[in-house]
């Protein structure tokens, strides 16, 4: 489409190739399939169409048709045409939403583009309704339209909607930000906690009243590298951010924990034994289920925004070469660590035209190329062996336990593609 | 506005998208977010499909919104054409694009695409996938065919299988295979595998046979009325449907009615003593409306059912639906809203549901079990072997595919009988539609939910609404067999609650089983 691909050099160094064409990615609805979750007394309303529905249910993957903690209120013909207004219409569905649902305790209106783009203030409507339903249920708006946000920004979007909402404290704290499992996140609440680094929050909170607050004498590191909106709201209220590479595999762990435990004043002693021997099992699990990935080449298409880190995992941990490291955004603050790592190489884009990056991933055949779901079946068919990126938000493979399995998750592709004895004809 | 949680179809471009990877050498240029490229997995992931559907999206962004989204819409028109080459293109926009009115078909008009560009106006806000797929075959139809020479021999066009429908692969091969025995051969299959130049070659055949009229009908009705083709009203599912189907072709084309019934089991199978048990099963249909009635036939005069209940969710076939329920002697349920659907499963309490993937996950949840016997669709409704349902074959293989989930409940009731193993107590449920909620994939699991309320059998209540169960009735209730368990329960109850008994005996309990003996 649009010829934007030129390229510019930054201050964390390698250069970018900026594309601006057809992006094959999620719009950030998608998050509140994880999100929800995560949030045990939240409900998701995406405001929208029924493609915004169609999204969701699809995104899902499979219908599971329990009724879920997230919904459509999908505006109509009348709702457009002006002769309801959807603010009245709004109020009517929450109100029949949340008597029928009384385990709801934060309430989540989802901007969509529809919405958007009619002008729908969700903002104004979280505070009536807030006003009307507090102190039982906190209504809070985020946008997940795919005109503002591309796939996880969804979950960063949410976050940063939760921050100004954070009550202040003074007292000296970490907060850690990004939905994780919950099995991965008592892991690393437990390397935190046996370091001595306290008190710590984790934002989302699991439910409404968990405690959480923020101020100017706290610190925060994210887990999650597409946390930029949340990056800045954190900022806003006072704290400060302590730049990391993310904790995926043994030595991205190590780098995160290493720079939480030195601003925290952690003693070398204290952070080697706390971190010795699930060091040593993930170095241990990393070789093992990825001994298939050493010397093979990867190719990342931009869709989950984890690609630079997880490209910097399978460089260096699992012996990779990368072609391309595409992204759908690079927020250099919050990447850059990733980045140097790295270092020199591979190409990194960021945006997406996708007919001329397939023409590429083709030309650069590598031995895996890490795309988005409706891209991998016809790779596949072309001969390209390939890693559905979605997988990766799904599953827990964040820090030193789940860094076997993570590298496991790349080979067995290319496992599986040396097991099968058949063509397709 | 109204909450929506699942939906049984998409919007309306999804519907076009239908038609679009269906086809070859079309392509689709849709004014949308990026979000909405979504809909390209349900192509590749479900059908798995070895292509991306033919689609370019613009994916415009808000930033784009003030400055220039119809350039955006022709930059992205142009490089489709030069990019992908096609006979045509159909150009349209989605639910957003809608909303900022830039006229995507009379943009493309004006480019001089030196193609045929067909514009579509889909109206998200009212219709749905199946008018979507329907008007975008429709207009293609329009645009393209003109009356040409009728073929030297009878032909005929098969009109309506698309992408990501209900095994119209094997339908397209099951009905090519029962017209050739007729001496009647296919001229085009549409939208499925034609090119928009094959196309143009549809006034060629002698009649039209409407496979499917969610998506095909507008495009019959148009050809009949300009190209002079006839077309075919009844859809070939099921014994009696095939056999009537093919007396209409026969008066259609003035042909003798042959049909080579060697390979046909579904009347013997359902004659044959082992059977026996299906006798008067208590069914409830719902999905489009098209399987749906093929659906009831074969219910009840080809498996000897008793249907309770019936539906759709395309309010297209509403009034062929209500008709139907009348002759059913049953209440019409045409709703898109699957609470409703599941309300009415519960107030009826079927032995059976005859429904979509939407109905397995309510059958899971209240111990129904359930087969599948129309769309939305879902990764395990395009099986690696040959499985059509209209025709001969397809009578068979819906004559397993039904019988299949009772069949599998009744063993699990022997295993039980047998052995009081843990994996069978009470409390498991049945494997098959219990529990464990089965996943398109790997990824996808880690988000399935298991259903939040028990079976409603195995919920450990002794006292339901006004009566109460005496201990000694209800350790003789778990002795029933779980499949029926539910409606002994309910029957129960009523029988006492009409007498205005307020306590449930051993002997109230057989009582009640003799007043509803049939
Ligand atoms: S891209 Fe926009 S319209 Fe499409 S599903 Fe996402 S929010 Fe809805």
């Amino acid at each position: 489409m649009m010829d934007g691909a030129h390229t510019q050099s930054g201050c964390r160094d390698a250069p970018l190739l900026k594309e601006r064409g057809q992006r094959e990615v999620f719009c950030g609805l998608t998050a509140i399939v994880w999100l929800h979750r995560k949030m045990q007394d939240a409900f998701f309303l995406v405001v929208g169409s029924r493609t915004c529905a169609h999204l969701l249910q699809s995104a899902a993957g499979v219908m599971i048709f329990a009724e879920p903690r997230f919904g459509t209120a999908i505006l109509e013909e009348t709702d457009l045409a002006g002769m309801a207004d959807a603010q009245v219409e709004l109020d009517r569905e929450v109100e029949k939403l949340l008597s029928r649902r009384s385990d709801i305790r934060r309430l989540f209106l989802v901007g969509s583009c529809p919405s958007e783009v009619i002008k729908l203030d969700l903002a104004k409507a979280a505070e009536r309704l807030s006003a009307k339903y507090n102190p039982h249920v906190n209504v809070v708006n985020f946008s997940g339209s795919g005109i503002e946000t591309t796939f996880t920004e969804g979950e960063d979007a949410c976050l940063a909607a939760l921050v100004p909402e954070l009550p202040e404290t003074q007292d000296r704290q970490l907060i850690v930000a990004g939905a994780l499992p919950d099995v991965v996140q008592d892991q690393m609440l437990g390397l935190l906690d046996d370091m001595g680094i306290g008190p710590v929050t984790v934002l989302p909170t699991m439910r409404a009243d968990d405690p959480a607050a923020v101020g100017p004498n706290t610190v925060f590191a994210l887990n999650q590298p597409f946390l930029n909106e949340t990056h800045a709201a954190l900022i806003r209220r006072g704290a400060r951010h302590i730049a990391a590479p993310f904790p995926f595999g043994e030595e991205g762990t190590t780098a995160w924990l290493r720079a939480i435990a030195n601003e925290f004043g952690v003693d070398q002693d204290t952070f080697d034994r706390v971190t010795a021997a699930p060091r040593d099992r993930a170095r241990r699990a990393v070789a093992q289920a990825g001994a298939t990935l050493h010397d093979k080449s990867v190719f990342l298409f931009p869709d989950s925004q984890l690609e630079i880190p997880l490209a910097r995992f399978l460089t260096r941990e699992c012996g990779m070469t990368a072609t391309e490291i595409g992204q759908p955004y690079v927020h250099r603050d919050i990447v850059g660590p990733d980045m140097a790592l790295i270092g020199d190489g591979p190409v990194f884009s960021e945006g997406q035209d996708v007919d001329k990056q397939l023409e590429r991933a083709r030309d650069a055949r590598a031995d895996l190329t890490v795309c988005g779901l409706g891209l991998a079946n016809p790779l596949e068919a072309e001969g390209l062996t390939t890693k559905w990126a979605i997988e990766l938000v799904f599953t827990p493979i964040h820090f030193y336990e789940q860094a076997g399995d993570l590298a496991g998750l790349f080979a067995r592709p290319l496992r599986r593609r040396d097991l099968l004895k058949v063509d397709a004809p | 506005m109204k909450l929506s949680v699942w939906t049984y179809e998409g919007p309306p471009h999804v519907g076009a998208m239908r038609v679009a990877t269906a086809m070859k050498g079309l392509h689709y240029v849709l004014h949308a977010p990026q979000g909405d490229t979504y809909a390209d997995l349900l192509f590749t992931m479900i059908e798995r499909r070895d292509r991306r559907p033919p689609v370019t999206y613009t994916t415009f962004q808000a930033r784009d919104l003030g400055a220039d989204t119809a350039n955006l819409f022709k930059t992205a028109c142009t490089e489709a054409v030069e990019r992908f080459d096609p006979q045509a293109i159909i150009v349209g926009a989605s639910c957003t694009a809608e909303l900022i009115q830039d006229d995507p078909g009379g943009m493309a008009e004006t480019m001089g695409l030196g193609i045929p560009v067909i514009p579509l106006e889909l109206p998200s806000y009212q219709r749905k996938e199946n008018f979507g797929a329907d008007e975008t075959f429709f207009q293609i139809v329009r645009t393209l065919a003109r009356p040409t020479d009728r073929t030297g021999r009878i032909t005929c066009n098969l009109i309506g299988a698309t992408a990501l429908g209900f095994r119209h692969r094997d339908d397209i091969t099951e009905l090519t295979g029962l017209l050739m025995e007729m001496g009647i051969e296919v001229n085009v299959t549409a939208p499925y595998d034609a090119t928009p130049a094959d196309i143009t070659r549809l006034g060629a055949a002698h009649f039209n046979v409407l496979m499917y009229p969610e998506t095909g009908e507008a495009a019959c009705r148009w050809m009949e009325r300009e190209l002079g083709q006839p077309f075919t009203k009844t859809v070939p599912i099921g014994v009696g449907a095939t056999r009537d189907f093919l007396r209409e072709v026969a008066e259609i084309t003035g042909l003798t009615p042959k049909i080579d019934e060697t390979r046909l089991r579904l009347p013997w199978y359902s004659a044959s003593v082992d059977s026996t048990y299906l006798t008067g099963k208590r069914v409830f249909l719902f999905g489009d409306g098209t399987h749906v009635a093929a659906a009831a036939r074969i219910a009840r005069d080809e498996m000897g059912f008793e249907v309770v209940g019936l539906g759709c969710y395309n309010r297209e076939q509403a009034r062929m639906i209500r008709a139907l329920a009348k002759d059913y002697g049953v209440d019409a349920l045409v709703t898109d809203d699957y609470l409703e659907v599941e309300a009415r499963i519960e107030a009826l309490a079927p032995e059976m549901i005859l429904g979509t993937q939407m109905e397995r996950h309510i059958g899971k949840r209240l111990g129904i079990p359930c087969a599948v016997i129309s769309a939305p669709v879902h990764v395990q409704d395009f099986p690696a072997r040959y499985s059509p349902q209209m025709g001969i074959e397809g009578a068979n293989v819906i004559f397993d595919t039904w019988v299949h989930p009772l069949v599998m409940g009744l063993e699990e009731h022997l295993l039980h009988m047998f052995r009081e193993d843990f994996e069978f107590h009470d409390d498991a449920g049945a494997s098959h539609h219990g529990g464990k909620a089965v996943s398109a994939s790997d990824a996808a699991d880690p988000v399935a939910e298991t259903a939040p309320h028990p079976p409603a059998d195995s919920a450990a209540m002794t006292e339901t609404a006004d009566v109460v169960w005496h201990p000694a009735a209800e350790k003789e209730l778990k002795r029933i067999p779980f499949f029926v368990r539910g409606k002994a329960r309910r029957n129960t109850e009523s029988y006492a609650t009409e007498r205005g008994m307020a306590e449930i005996s051993v002997d109230t309990l057989y009582e009640a089983k003799a007043h509803f003996a049939r």
